[in-house]
């Protein structure tokens, strides 16, 4: 039995890795019942994989038979693969097993697609009640919402997790349709609607009754395919802004594409994923949920794609050089948080320090900020710096000659793909 | 010239802080018995620790600073830097003459180098969260054997105490030799005299595993490498977020075997 189980392991998990959540951040439920676990709100990650990716949560799939035929997915019916299913118990097992082990932080459980979705959904629903009652468990968990689960399903299983996802993958309806005929687009975001409205009653009730039920208290997620389709960066930067704003998601994950399926000619013929333009979709991610900035800021509509040699914040001051330079001493918080090199908790010690005196560069660089790109965008104490009219072309060229970037070297397939590429699709918003 | 010297704990740091109050002095070094030797022609003093002492400047401390930082002074001398203290001696002379939100002046190198090293001090706990492996043992304990970089096994005592409220752990620190037992209702201090346990990576005994825990630390390696994406594949990354010092006490990084 037990060699069984170790060779399911290795499917499921092998299937369960494109994935991108990890997070095990934002419960902090407590080990009231003497049990087992406990949330921690800034997450923990317990190993990094060679990929460098966090292992914080004991990530499976249930199963990996499926229904469905998606173009972009490992897991689709019409691949000749090894496919196992795990009973409740076994999961329920393996993650005490783990967690008693301090491997990891909580069960992230997804799933293929068996019978329907409500059949799939119920059981993912009943492992996760299996260890909040049967092992009084108290850890992470993550449930994956299926597409198409009934209302009453998805509510129960914000009730026993942490946190919810529903994986929209395309980002656009054509676009989805093309690639997974099977699926529809409102069957994605109606269970969204439904999660976000729960979420906000729990959070009302529990201001009135201290014991009410939580409901999701890690809020949800969701998660893009980059590459998979032809969709332009600034669609995507803009559907992701919306669903922050309007579906109240706490992060959207991006994953670069991988030629998994690559005889399936509707998809792009790409040998290696787009790290970089991940990276820099990430990097826009934090931009708008960290930095104040908003969607339209990052990229404006005669430019669809974001540029791969320097980072959306570079990219940003560049293109707006009148802004610039700052006073460390005088400016708003908003505006030292534009700068390049300054990160959030730098802006914040800036902040703080200035009230007790004038800083210099001298000091900034001690406070840890990256004065090879600042140094251009700000002023001190000191007499007027090197700043002088950069033209932003020149300035840019300069500054990418002394970056010692590990992106130089590396040749992205995506770039070459899509450098001349007009967008045919109408814009989502 | 004067030097102070004391016993090399927090305590005594805080009563020779409060010694220089009380003699009207300033030393120009306060170090333990042994960093004494650095200097030749001295006058040292040797300071006895006294709590009551240390008790009132450490409440003058907690009044001065503000509720994060209550414990800034206290995480920069677990580095066990050297030098730490006179920092630490400076920093409290402007606290005490009356600067108001002195934390947050990191214009001035003391408060800025004391931020910083408090800062390494977290992050080395932080670790203690991520990076301990228990082990299953035949008397049913979960045993740890770990060597962090500074002593900050009690700053993580309470998340595990919380989180395996029901099981008996130890985590046991083996450069300092000592180690916390916890016995389902409370955690205690212990020293082991005969280790049944590998001093290098925390690896106790076969004979003394219980019969489920090979077979857990080996699903535990198949799913670390299933779950690894080839392509993708960035070795630095993985470095960066996870120092090789760790590496020997994880399961998932020992060969299989």
């Amino acid at each position: 039995m037990n060699e069984q189980v170790a060779n399911k392991l290795k499917i499921l998990s092998d299937a369960a890795k494109y994935d991108v959540s990890c997070a095990s951040s934002g419960s902090n439920r407590s080990n009231h019942s003497k049990g087992i676990g406990t949330g921690v709100a800034c997450g923990i990650c317990h190993s990094f994989t060679d990929d460098g990716r966090c292992v914080s949560l004991f990530k499976i799939l249930m199963t990996n038979h499926c229904i469905y035929d998606c173009a972009y997915c490992i897991n689709r019916r019409s691949n000749d693969r090894p496919r196992a299913t795990f009973t409740p118990q076994e999961i329920v097992d393996l993650t005490i097993g783990f967690y008693r082990r301090n491997y990891i932080e909580g069960l992230f459980l997804s799933s293929g697609v068996i019978k329907s979705p409500d059949h799939t959904m119920e059981r993912m629903v009943s492992i996760a009640k299996k260890l909040r009652t049967e092992e009084n468990y108290n850890g992470y968990i993550h449930l994956k919402a299926i597409p198409g689960a009934s209302d009453v399903l998805i509510h129960e299983a914000g009730i026993w997790a942490d946190r919810l996802s529903v994986n929209m993958e395309i980002p656009t309806e054509p676009n989805l349709k093309k690639l997974a005929p099977e699926k529809n687009y409102p069957d994605i975001i109606s269970p969204m609607g439904q999660i976000r409205d729960s979420i906000l009653v729990a959070k009302e009730e529990r201001k009135k009754y201290r014991k009410a039920p939580r409901f999701a208290p890690a809020g949800q997620s969701t998660q893009l395919i980059v590459g998979a389709s032809p969709e332009t960066d600034r669609q995507i930067i803009l559907l992701s802004s919306g669903l922050y704003k309007n579906q109240n998601l706490k992060r959207v994950y991006f994953s670069g594409y991988l030629p998994v399926n690559d005889y399936d000619k509707r998809l792009p013929a790409i040998t290696r994923p787009p790290l970089v333009r991940e990276n820099r979709l990430y990097q826009s991610d934090w931009l708008m949920r960290f930095y104040h900035f908003k969607a339209e800021e990052i990229l404006n509509e005669d430019q669809p794609f974001l540029d791969l040699d320097v980072d959306p914040k570079l990219g940003y001051a560049l293109r707006n050089m009148h802004l610039f330079p700052v006073d460390i001493n005088r400016a708003d918080y908003e505006m030292i948080l534009r700068v390049p090199g300054i990160g959030v908790q730098s802006a914040q010690k800036i902040i703080l320090a200035r009230r007790h005196r004038r800083l210099t560069m001298l000091h900034l660089k001690k406070l840890g900020i990256v004065m090879k790109r600042a140094k251009y965008f700000i002023t001190t104490n000191e007499l007027p710096a090197s700043f002088s009219d950069w033209e932003p072309l020149r300035l840019k060229h300069k500054l990418l000659s002394e970056m010692n970037s590990k992106f130089k070297k590396s040749e992205d397939t995506q770039l070459k793909l899509f450098t001349d590429f007009k967008p045919v699709l109408p814009t989502l918003h | 010239m004067k030097i102070y010297t004391y016993d090399n704990s927090f305590e005594g740091l805080l009563t020779a802080v409060f010694e220089c109050y009380r003699r009207k002095d300033f030393p120009v070094d306060i170090c333990s018995r042994a960093g004494e030797q650095r200097y030749l022609f001295v006058e040292s003093v040797h300071i006895e620790t006294d709590p009551v002492k240390a008790e009132r400047v450490w409440k003058g401390v907690q009044d001065k600073l503000s509720g994060r930082n209550k414990q800034l002074l206290f995480y920069a001398f677990l580095s066990e830097e050297q030098g730490i203290e006179m920092k630490i001696y400076r920093f409290l002379r402007r606290l005490f003459s009356g600067h108001f939100n002195l934390e947050t002046d990191y214009g001035d190198s003391d408060v800025l180098y004391l931020t910083q090293t408090s800062q390494k001090v977290k992050k080395e706990a932080m670790r203690m969260l991520q990076f301990i492996r228990f082990q299953h043992t035949k008397d049913g304990m979960y045993f740890c054997g770990i060597e962090p970089r500074y002593d900050v096994i009690p700053m993580v005592l309470n998340h595990y105490q919380k989180r395996f409220a029901d099981q008996k752990w130890l985590i046991y620190d083996i450069k300092r030799n000592y180690g916390i037992y916890y016995d389902k209702d409370k955690a205690e201090e212990v020293e082991i005299s005969k280790k049944q346990f590998n001093t290098y990576n925390g690896q106790v005994k076969q004979a003394l595993l219980d019969e489920g825990e090979d077979f857990y630390q080996k699903l535990w390696r198949s799913y670390f490498k299933h779950v690894s994406i080839e392509e993708r594949k960035n070795l630095r990354l993985q470095r960066q977020h996870m120092p090789r010092r760790f590496w020997r006490y994880l399961p998932e990084k020992q060969m299989e075997g």
